[in-house]
């Protein structure tokens, strides 16, 4: 569908990634009591937590794809599948147009080295006993990427300036800075393995806001001068309003709007995603009172019948609570699942 | 790129030598440390320069069985924590036994250790159907008590110091299985190992360069007050009389070879051994109680 717009432009090329029905459950499992029930023919219900729920979407070469929604909609559990941190439970994941599960030998460790991930908490994701050169280096001396120690060092000391970090700094350990300086480094530990996809999972979250604007500009330098993909998670859409080229909206597992970043903030569909871009601060409604989406953000573990945003919304009709919304495509571009389209 | 904002780091001290500074800080930690010292270094060295060598059956003389501490011997010396009913003199063969003693708990714990290590990462880092074994294993183990199992393994196999290390080896490497395996779990969930899987790293490597230095902290304080109770085990064994043999007394054998004459009043052969080992486990415990403490981060 999405491949529809290129189709004047000649063959198009395979997206990076394309996710076809992905889902990722979590289960726990059976404790001893229910284990013997199990073995006594009783029927066990061990609750299954859908993170993810049938997702369809492509990320394309060079954009960057903004991922938004709510605390615990699935967001991370989504970024981690797409770098092979996380096996999905069903559904196809396709790097290059190839399944990634027929990927073996040199392809697989291409996939694993192309996508990698910049983690939301800056304070646990460098290792504390490693001084951040051997942080850096490990990539190189792993794979032997570098010839020589010499040639290793030259390649730390590169991607140390290139995330404005001083070279003098190899020599210390990461509690030695600060949250922005560590976010920084992990960029850094990415960057050196030459990745073309970036998996940003809230990576400023975390951060001051004084260096929340360094970072996102340090992210936009990137990709221009590596050329690189993002897919760019976050909670707040006002964040992925300055690099997002697309934007998908996520709730409860399901992506249920996708559109290009000026499409939606201009005219947004689904009735969360307008429920998000109110809570914006802008010139216009600087004044309002800041809140958040109203009603309580449903268990994954329960979600709700039919459209899992019913309970929330305000147009909420019988249909919304029987039967699950289909995505539709307004135009090329603009995807939405919600019943209020289904009969434009 | 220049940036403006690249600031100096905060500090400049890793944490080890905070915790080492922090040590050397408490005076309690320091007399423990010191009649540690004390006692491993008479323990390990002084056995060479004492009176006599009490494996050695030539060196003493019946004749001067169950003497008093201050007597003299019929050729001159003096036995300053007396003899026993062979006529050996207590003090040697209390820094001999002492030796037996702490080699035994250094080298078994030492021991449980590794292994423990080793099960605890393998079952945190792999999960599943070998996790499941192996912590099946180790409750098993820890489910018996202690000393039985001891008792009932060194009965088959007979006496001997290698024996009672192997002993207190089977019975003390699942707590540390299950200590590393809870540290190494929690550790296994941070970033930094997704990271480093994601980079394409080796299981191995992972495990033993990255979980494994993160996870030691809690399982070295806990070895260190094993030590204590390994020794304990094998003075309880070498008491009963299944650990080491009569010809390398440890300080339980020797508290156990003086108990049949402690009710006619010659209570030194058992109170002085009895008195060291006391000395040695209690510093121990402070020693490692102390560590935990320097070593909570909750603290810093
Ligand atoms: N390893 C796991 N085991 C069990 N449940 C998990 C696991 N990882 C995630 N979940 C659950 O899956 C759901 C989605 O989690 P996820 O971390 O993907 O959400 P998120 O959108 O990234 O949230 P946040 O904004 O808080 O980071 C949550 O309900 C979470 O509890
Ligand atoms: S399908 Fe119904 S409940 Fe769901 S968002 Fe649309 S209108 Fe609201
Ligand atoms: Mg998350």
């Amino acid at each position: 569908m999405m491949n529809a717009l290129h189709a004047d432009a000649g063959p198009t090329p395979p997206p990076v990634l394309e996710m076809r029905a992905l889902e990722r459950e979590f289960t726990r499992k059976p404790v001893l009591a229910e284990r013997l029930l199990g073995l006594l023919g009783r029927q066990i219900d061990i609750p299954v937590l859908k993170a993810v729920r049938s997702v369809d979407l492509s990320v394309h070469e060079g954009e960057v794809l903004g991922l938004v929604g709510e605390s615990g909609c699935g967001k991370s559990t989504l970024g981690r599948m797409l770098t092979g941190i996380t096996s999905p439970s069903r559904g196809e994941l396709d790097y290059n147009g190839k399944p990634v599960t027929e990927l073996s030998g040199q392809a697989l460790r291409d996939f694993t080295l192309d996508v990698q991930m910049i983690f939301q908490d800056p304070y646990a994701s460098l290792n504390p006993r490693q001084k951040v050169g051997d942080i850096l280096a490990e990539p190189l001396r792993v794979h032997r990427i570098t010839r020589s120690e010499t040639e290793t060092r030259k390649r730390v000391d590169e991607a140390l300036r290139e995330v404005g970090l001083d070279v003098s700094y190899r020599d210390r350990y990461p509690h030695q800075f600060s949250g922005g300086q560590r976010q920084r480094i992990g960029i850094a530990r990415a960057l050196i393995v030459e990745p073309r996809f970036l998996v940003c999972d809230e990576p400023i979250a975390a951060l001051d806001v004084s260096i929340q604007a360094q970072v996102i500009n340090l992210f936009l330098d990137l990709r221009r001068r590596r050329n690189l993909t993002y897919l760019f998670i976050s909670h707040d859409l006002s964040v992925v309003r300055h690099i997002a080229d697309r934007v998908a909206i996520m709730y409860l597992g399901q992506i249920v709007e996708l559109a290009p970043a000026a499409r939606l903030f201009a005219e947004p569909a689904h009735p969360y995603t307008r429920t998000l871009l109110e809570q914006i601060p802008s010139v216009r409604n600087r004044k309002r009172k800041f809140h958040a989406v109203k009603g309580e953000i449903p268990s994954p573990l329960k979600p709700p019948s039919g459209c899992a945003f019913h309970p929330r919304c305000a147009f909420a009709t019988d249909r919304c609570r029987a039967e699950a919304p289909l995505p539709r495509d307004l135009t090329e571009t603009h995807r939405v699942s919600c019943h209020l389209f289904d009969n434009n | 790129m220049s940036d403006p904002a690249i600031i100096q780091p905060i500090t400049d001290t890793p944490q080890r030598r905070a915790i080492l500074r922090r040590l050397r800080r408490r005076p309690s930690v320091k007399g423990s440390l010191i009649a540690l010292l004390i006692i491993v270094v008479t323990g390990l060295l002084l056995p060479s320069l004492a009176l006599q060598n009490p494996y050695d059956l030539s060196s003493f003389s019946v004749m001067d069985s169950r003497l008093p501490p201050g007597a003299e011997s019929f050729d001159g010396q003096v036995f300053l924590l007396g003899t026993d009913q062979q006529g050996r003199d207590m003090l040697s063969a209390i820094l001999y036994g002492m030796r037996v003693s702490l080699m035994v708990g250094l080298i078994s714990t030492a021991v449980a250790l590794v292994i423990g290590i080793c099960v605890g990462l393998t079952a945190a880092v792999l999960g599943g159907r070998i996790e499941t074994l192996l912590m099946r294993i180790v409750d098993f183990i820890l489910g018996f008590p202690t000393i039985l199992v001891a008792l009932v393994m060194l009965a088959m196999i007979g006496r001997g110091v290698d024996k009672v290390i192997f002993a207190i080896v089977v019975v003390q490497w699942a707590n540390y299985a299950r200590i590393m395996r809870s540290t190494a779990l929690s550790e296994r969930r941070k970033e930094y190992v997704e990271a480093a899987f994601n980079l394409g790293y080796s299981r191995p490597r992972v495990m033993f360069r990255h979980i494994m230095p993160n996870s030691l902290n809690a399982v070295l304080v806990v070895a260190t007050v094993q030590i204590a109770s390994a020794i304990t085990l094998e003075a309880t064994l070498s008491f009963l009389g299944v650990g080491v043999p009569v010809t390398e007394p440890s300080l339980g054998l020797l508290v156990a070879s003086g108990f049949d004459y402690l009710m006619s009043g010659d209570y030194w052969i058992s109170f002085y051994p009895g008195v060291a080992l006391l000395l040695l486990i209690f510093s121990l415990n402070l020693v490692g109680d102390r560590l935990r403490t320097a070593l909570d981060p909750k603290r810093s």
